[in-house]
């Protein structure tokens, strides 16, 4: 047999600095060809970075990069690209108004005689997402196809440019169960055809079900990697966090009181198509009590829950908050009449990306009179401290502290800012939308602690969950939607997840009354 | 020193030098294809400016000419800024310029007004033409630059109309305001002393710099100019806040009117300028606000020392000798030095990058010892 390299990419020795933080500490990660290699730590352990300057969007101060045993210098993404390296960010790198078919070959289109070739492209697509299993409508455009299509459509982009070497940065965070099982298999498809896989999870089931080895990284030092066939979710989550951490939340079962948010007949329209993608939803949630919304991705849940926050307005129905009728209140009063909101899309509408996280962390209370004078004046020195306090109490990490700015923070600590922020001002109606989407367990166990908490003090809160794991271990009532409307209620003590999943999938329902 | 490079604020300035001295360059290589013998002594003149006056005495008097010009140039170029930062390309300044120029002057002059109505009026002009535009904006989803470019025209129709009733018999140009309506002048409060009895120079001077520090103030230290910003930079995060971005659509497009038309009070109220009703161009000073603004780095401080500059080398223009060239040159070199100055942001990424590579470079180093 030829003599080469074991590996595909070798990263040795990587240092990378941000001001105030060494995000990669002397890193060294080997990825084995043809293996799925996980990457994991907590949030802000340097992980995207660390993928970033394979990626050639950072440059390392300190360390080589060999691709097949080789030096290699990676300036931009288009050296990567040269070197077969290809990768799905985070947050999706797609041209919302082209269709799936322009964006895979944008920057790579074939041409003929100085002419765009788009029956060769597609050819090669159709036959690519045929031999993978990834399957897309070429003609659909971005804006209007499922967050798992956009997915497979940067999947599809980098096999489009033959890369060898797949960088996944926390695929499943925004997938359904079903389509994070798809992904899977793809992925094992992908490493038998030969490909090598980087893979960013936080979920360690993912990571014991598809790789082959893993990498943990803590506080930008590389702690070790382990075969993942000897080691087990526990062992893994003590070399990120350095402690045991708890799976299952301890809580007491729930003393339901008044009723604090009572929705009635409500009903909001939808922007994809003509039907409501809420229609005439009633529920109530009390004071002590979680509620959760279960269902598959896209089934109104997004909906519902602008209609309470007030993103969207309702067409008809009634929402009663605290006593107060607020179905056509502004967003501020309802907020004042105490509703909080943990949103769904970080990005667009929980962070202003280039305000410090200082300013971001007043992004709700900046015009009340702790932050500012009553001549309009913002009061810098208490917006500092109350967010020092904040970042202190919710372990915030960044480069900076308070000054740091939202962009320059790491996806896992941007939502602390925000779960952080909600919760502090103590909102007696919580609406949680995912909110521990892209958390280290870690941390997903001190949210999931807080929710509890705020849960005892009195507070309601209806939490929007895709993951049934969190719904039956948070919750003290499931609610499950489907089609825009309410299919079932359940105690989580005495169903399944397989009972839940009928109704998900719209194969059962329960008929409910009409104040569920 | 590399630190001190890296400064945002540090780049900007060098980023701007970069700039003025790429388009002298360029203005000067125009000079030299349009007649070489007389290049040199061309762009020296521009530069100098009223310098070129023997007396100190005759300098000042003309460098207040100078400043009579920059401070309406500066209130444009604020206008401009203060919308960009909510995300706004508010290209309609001139013709909120354009409508503040029409009010005060009608106020003045059919009107008969006290200058301080006459301002008043100005604002409100311009505001009004920038809330316009801004209501499109915001409830019709009208870009605004295509409807501040209509309105601009609008405007200067309308105006040309409204001043007909007050224009010399012989000439297109409004009649004199000093010598029709005294009480419509700017008072100077005994700056014209300052510049060798320089009649023109008024309080619109100072007031123009101080409306700079004002916004700097209000954008970076209020409840306002924390929303305003929030709502150009993320206009979904603005709405989940609570903020009415509508509103704040609105209401900055009309302030960024009114800046606007107060730099054209703070012109015509001095007696400095006529109005020409059959002008069929809008005024350039719009125009002009927007290579200001982008050359002072967005930044209100930084704007003051361009505005001055890009009327500086504007009126410079005015002394070349037009037996060499064409009357029309100095507008052409100051043009070229303004579409130049667009430049800046570019140069100042270039700066930010090169430092940046520099300085992970040194921190490095840092790092072994
Ligand atoms: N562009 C940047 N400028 C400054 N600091 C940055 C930048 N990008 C990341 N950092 C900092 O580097 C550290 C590592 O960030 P990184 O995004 O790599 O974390 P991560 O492991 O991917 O975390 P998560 O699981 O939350 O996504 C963080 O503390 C972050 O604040
Ligand atoms: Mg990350």
């Amino acid at each position: 047999m030829e003599e080469k390299n074991e590996y595909a990419i070798e990263m040795l020795n990587i240092t990378k600095r941000f001001p105030g933080i060494i995000a990669n500490d002397n890193v060294t990660l080997q990825l084995k060809r043809g293996e799925i290699h996980a990457l994991l730590g907590e949030n802000g352990a340097g992980k995207s970075t660390l993928m970033s300057v394979l990626f050639g969007l950072y440059q390392a101060e300190e360390g080589t990069i060999k691709k097949d045993g080789k030096t290699v210098e990676i300036k931009s993404p288009n050296d990567a690209n040269a070197l077969g390296i290809g990768m799905v960010h985070q947050h999706f790198k797609l041209v919302q108004c082209f269709t799936v078919l322009d964006n895979i070959i944008l920057g790579q289109e074939t041409t003929q005689h100085g002419l765009l070739r788009k029956d060769l492209a597609r050819k090669k697509i159709l036959d690519l997402s045929e031999k993978y299993g990834l399957k897309v409508d070429p003609d659909a455009l971005i804006e209007d196809i499922t967050v798992g299509m956009q997915q497979r459509t940067e999947i599809l982009k980098m096999l489009y440019r033959d890369n060898e070497i797949l960088i996944f940065d926390e695929p499943t965070a925004v997938l359904t169960p079903a389509e994070i099982e798809e992904l899977m298999k793809i992925m094992k498809n992908l490493a038998n055809e030969g490909k090598s896989i980087l893979f960013i999870s936080h979920k360690l089931a993912e990571i014991m079900a598809v790789a082959d080895r893993c990498t943990v990284l803590r506080r930008g030092k590389c702690i070790g990697t382990v075969n993942i066939s000897e080691t087990d979710p526990n062992a893994l989550s003590r070399m990120m966090v350095g402690r045991n951490v708890q799976f299952v939340v301890d809580k007491k079962d729930a003393e339901p009181k008044d009723v604090i948010l009572h929705v009635e007949n409500l009903t909001v329209p939808s922007k994809l198509h003509n039907n409501n993608a809420v229609n005439n939803v009633s529920f109530d949630v009390r004071a002590g009590e979680i509620v959760c919304i279960a269902g598959i991705d896209g089934n109104g849940q997004t909906e519902l829950v602008y209609g309470l926050s007030g993103l969207e307005n309702c067409t008809s129905g009634k929402i009663v908050l605290n006593g107060k009728e607020i179905q056509s209140a502004p967003i501020r009063s309802r907020y004042a009449a105490g509703l909080g909101h943990i949103p769904e899309d970080r990005h667009k509408h929980g962070l202003v990306l280039d305000y410090s996280l200082m300013n971001n962390l007043v992004l709700r209370s900046y015009f009340e009179p702790e932050f500012s004078t009553k001549y309009g004046f913002l009061k810098k020195p208490q917006i500092q401290e109350y967010a020092e306090g904040l970042i202190e109490r919710y372990d915030i990490r960044s480069g900076q502290g308070a000054t740091t700015m939202a962009r320059a923070m790491s996806g896992g600590n941007q939502q602390k800012a925000i779960i952080a922020r909600e919760l502090d001002r103590e909102p007696s109606l919580l609406l949680a939308v995912q909110p521990t989407r892209g958390l280290d367990v870690g941390a997903i166990e001190g949210v999931h602690k807080e929710l509890i908490a705020h849960r005892d003090k009195g507070n309601g809160i209806l939490l929007v969950s895709l993951e049934l794991d969190e719904v039956m271990s948070v919750s003290d009532r499931i609610l499950v939607m489907y089609e825009g409307e309410i299919v079932g209620e359940f105690d989580p003590k005495t169903t399944t997840p397989e009972e839940l999943g009928l109704y998900m999938a719209g194969a059962r329902r329960k008929e409910m009354g009409k104040n569920a | 020193m590399r630190k001190f490079l890296s400064r945002p604020a540090v780049q900007s300035i060098i980023a701007a030098l970069l700039c003025i001295l790429l388009g002298l360059l360029v203005g000067y290589v125009a000079l030299l294809i349009i007649n070489p013998a007389g290049a040199t002594e061309a762009i020296v003149t521009i530069l100098k400016n009223y310098f070129t006056y023997p007396t100190a005495a005759a300098a000042r008097k003309y460098l207040g000419n100078t400043l009579v010009k920059a401070a309406p140039l500066l209130m444009c170029a604020l206008s401009i800024q203060f919308c960009y930062q909510v995300g706004l390309f508010n290209i309609g300044a001139a013709g909120q310029y354009v409508a503040g120029a029409g009010a005060a002057l009608f106020c003045a002059l059919s009107l008969n007004l006290h200058w301080s109505i006459c301002l008043l009026a100005a604002i409100a002009a311009g505001g009004i033409f920038g809330a316009i535009v801004g209501f499109l904006k915001a409830y019709l989803n009208v870009n605004e630059v295509i409807s501040g470019i209509m309105l601009n025209w609008i405007g200067l129709y309308s105006v040309n109309m409204l001043l007909t009733g007050v224009k010399e018999v012989a000439s297109p140009y409004t009649v004199n305001l000093a010598n029709t309506n005294p009480g419509a002048i700017l008072p100077s409060l005994g700056l014209d002393r300052l510049f060798s009895n320089n009649k023109y120079v008024t309080v619109a001077i100072p007031l123009s710099i101080i409306f700079a520090i004002l916004i700097k103030i209000v954008l970076s230290k209020t409840v306002f100019g924390y929303e305003i910003r929030a709502t150009g930079i993320a206009r979904d995060a603005a709405k989940y806040s609570g903020m009415k971005e509508k509103r704040n659509v609105i209401v900055s497009l009309f302030i960024g009117g009114a800046l606007a038309g107060t730099g054209a009070a703070f012109l015509y109220l001095t007696g400095y300028e006529q109005w020409s009703v059959t002008q069929s161009s809008v005024p350039g000073m719009g125009f002009n606000g927007i290579a200001a603004t982008f050359l002072g780095g967005l930044d209100p401080i930084g704007t003051i020392f361009s505005s001055y500059f890009i009327q500086h080398i504007t009126s410079g223009g005015s002394y070349l000798d037009k037996n060499i060239y064409p009357s029309q040159i100095s507008d052409f070199i100051s043009a070229i030095i303004i579409y130049l100055c667009g430049f800046v942001l570019f140069f100042k990424l270039f700066l930010t990058s090169v430092m940046k590579k520099k300085n992970t470079k040194t921190e490095g180093e840092g790092g072994d010892r």
